[in-house]
């Protein structure tokens, strides 16, 4: 799945006891850094990826060759401006890139974990990654941010860990994850696990993997990150490549194409293991349940300044449940502010070229520091 | 800046906690946090001017109002603040309301209806006033709801807000207003300051 080359790793001997009740220690986590920490280590950045991103945020990722999930945001003379703020962001554990992950081989058996990995949560993300403040000598972050699976760990984070950064930024993201998001993520489940090669999990001895299932669960959640008129505008009816309709089951229209393309160029960087465990962890994700029903007091002890940004196009983490957050903080005192950024590229907006976004993070990340 | 803001601030005092209704490009907040050493936080419907608070450091949230002045737990603030907004509301009492119980005192300014050019315009001109508070044509302001300094002062006798201080503003001059000088600064004044608070 990846050249172990480029993969920088920290491996956590601190045992780690998961919500499931499991407890890891001696586990593998991986990471990568942009820009360099200043003598007073008061400019560093965590980075919290979501469902299929990487510890690769910015420049190129050496694994994928291609753009780092957040180019568009991180880098020098960015938004977030890795000539002045030192920037880490590490695989979540479930994940495929280096951290511990359902590919791991577990000592005492010298077999893959496939399924036998335990199922992990937000939190368990969270406390793994709390290691690299010991690892990297820091003693409280600038920031922690990140969008959609990656702005609740940020929230997870501040309600950990109330005063170990000064700012935080979830962006497009739930404190509770919805009906219609479980559902969504079940569908890419199922299409895994209805391929007959995902063998209950025990692909990698079998020699193949659940290519089909994992492509077709990326193609729905795909949609899912578009809005209706983003995909009106960009595709609309438009043929692939032909001038009339074929009459048969091709790929007769662009978008078609364009989630065939999106589906089959998942599998080859992508782990179905890991889209399980780590859509299940999303699933899982309850900070308002954690809280006893009054997410308020999930920030209760904290002293950290919150910016909360949703997208007007967004249906899959709408402007209203990022306002709940919003509210909880409100009426915890907090210092909030919030903005609902005009786009039509839907939930991804976070992840593209979207001006008034890229302008509201400078804005607020130069401000405050 | 403005010499409205320069009022609101002297009404309120150092160190206390306060929610900007409108706050607008943030300059009252920061003026508020930088030299009163007061925590503020500012709700706003432009998004335009969110970007320029969240720019400013200021803890600015987007919304409206009338929607979500609700998210506020009681008495959360010490102080509230509403310039020359009350009369674009849909229901400019429930917002008194609201502003009332998210903070003890309420400080509200109007632009004044009654004031004698306004009066003269619709008087002699026939239609609707413009002046230098009141900018915008009958078809395009976002104003529904008009008061005087009078209608306000009634408003709150009527229903049992306490009137703190009443303060008339014309051409960067200040009065106070009071029950015998009422038609008066109602006659004579451009802006009307209302440092309010519930009576129970």
């Amino acid at each position: 799945m990846n050249t172990e080359k480029n993969i920088k790793k920290i491996i956590i001997k601190k045992p780690l006891t998961l919500d499931c009740g499991k407890t890891i220690n001696n586990y593998p986590l991986a990471y990568e850094t942009y820009g360099k920490l200043n003598e007073k280590k008061d400019n560093a950045i965590l980075a919290f990826h979501a469902l299929s991103g990487d510890q690769f945020v910015s420049g190129i990722n050496p694994i994928t060759n291609k753009n780092g999930w957040w180019s568009y945001l991180v880098g020098p003379n960015k938004s977030i401006d890795t000539n002045k703020f030192f920037v880490i962001c590490a695989n979540v554990i479930g994940g495929c890139m280096g951290s511990y992950g359902p590919s791991d081989v577990d000592p005492t058996t010298g077999k893959r974990l496939d399924t036998n990995f335990p199922v992990i949560t937000i939190n368990d993300m969270v406390n793994a990654q709390y290691n690299l403040l010991e690892f990297f000598k820091i003693d409280k972050l600038y920031c922690v941010t990140g969008g959609s699976m990656g702005g609740m760990q940020a929230l997870q984070f501040v309600a950990n860990y109330p005063n170990k950064s000064k700012t935080a930024i979830p962006i497009a993201c739930s404190a509770s994850h919805s009906a219609q998001n479980i559902a969504l993520n079940e569908l890419g489940r199922q299409a895994i696990m209805a391929d007959q090669n995902w063998n209950k999990g025990n692909y990698f001895n079998a020699n193949s993997s659940p290519a089909k299932g994992l492509a077709v669960a990326r193609m729905a959640a795909h949609i899912t990150y578009l809005s209706k008129k983003g995909l009106e505008e960009k595709f609309g009816r438009k043929l692939q490549e032909r001038d009339n309709l074929k009459f048969s089951f091709d790929a007769d229209f662009q978008i078609e194409s364009y989630l065939r393309h999106q589906g089959s160029a998942f599998v080859d960087r992508f782990d179905a293991n890991s889209y399980l465990y780590i859509t299940r962890a999303m699933d899982y994700f309850d900070l308002i349940k954690q809280y006893n029903g009054n997410l308020s007091n999930a920030f209760k002890e904290s002293k950290t300044k919150f910016f909360i940004i949703s997208f007007t196009s967004d249906w899959l983490y709408p402007t209203s449940e990022n306002k709940e957050i919003v509210i909880a903080l409100n009426a915890s005192g907090a210092d909030v502010g919030f903005i609902e950024i005009n786009s039509d590229k839907g939930h991804d907006s976070f992840l593209l070229d979207v001006p008034d976004f890229l302008k509201s993070i400078k804005n607020f990340i130069e401000a405050n520091y | 800046m403005k010499k409205e803001f320069k009022i609101i601030a002297q009404l309120i005092e150092n160190n206390t906690r306060v929610l900007d209704v409108g706050c607008g490009d943030g300059i009252l907040m920061k003026y508020l946090k930088d030299n009163k050493n007061i925590d503020t936080r500012g709700l706003e419907i432009s998004k335009n001017n969110v970007q320029i608070c969240i720019g400013k450091g200021l803890a600015v949230i987007e919304g409206n109002a009338e929607k979500d002045l609700q998210q506020f737990p009681n008495s959360s603030f010490d102080y509230v603040i509403l310039s020359q907004t009350l009369q674009a509301f849909y229901k400019p009492e429930k917002v008194i309301n609201d502003l009332l119980r998210v903070a003890n005192k309420a400080i509200v300014t109007i632009p004044n209806f009654g004031y004698w050019k306004v009066r003269s315009h619709l008087l002699f001109k026939g239609t609707m006033p413009i002046t230098k508070n009141l900018p915008d044509e009958w078809y395009n302001t976002p104003n529904l709801h008009m008061c005087s300094i009078k209608d306000f002062f009634n408003f709150c006798s009527k229903k049992g807000i306490k009137l703190y201080k009443s303060i008339a503003l014309h051409e960067q001059k200040t009065s106070n207003i009071n029950k015998m000088n009422l038609n008066l600064k109602n006659l004579s004044s451009e802006l009307g300051i209302f440092l309010i608070e519930n009576e129970n």
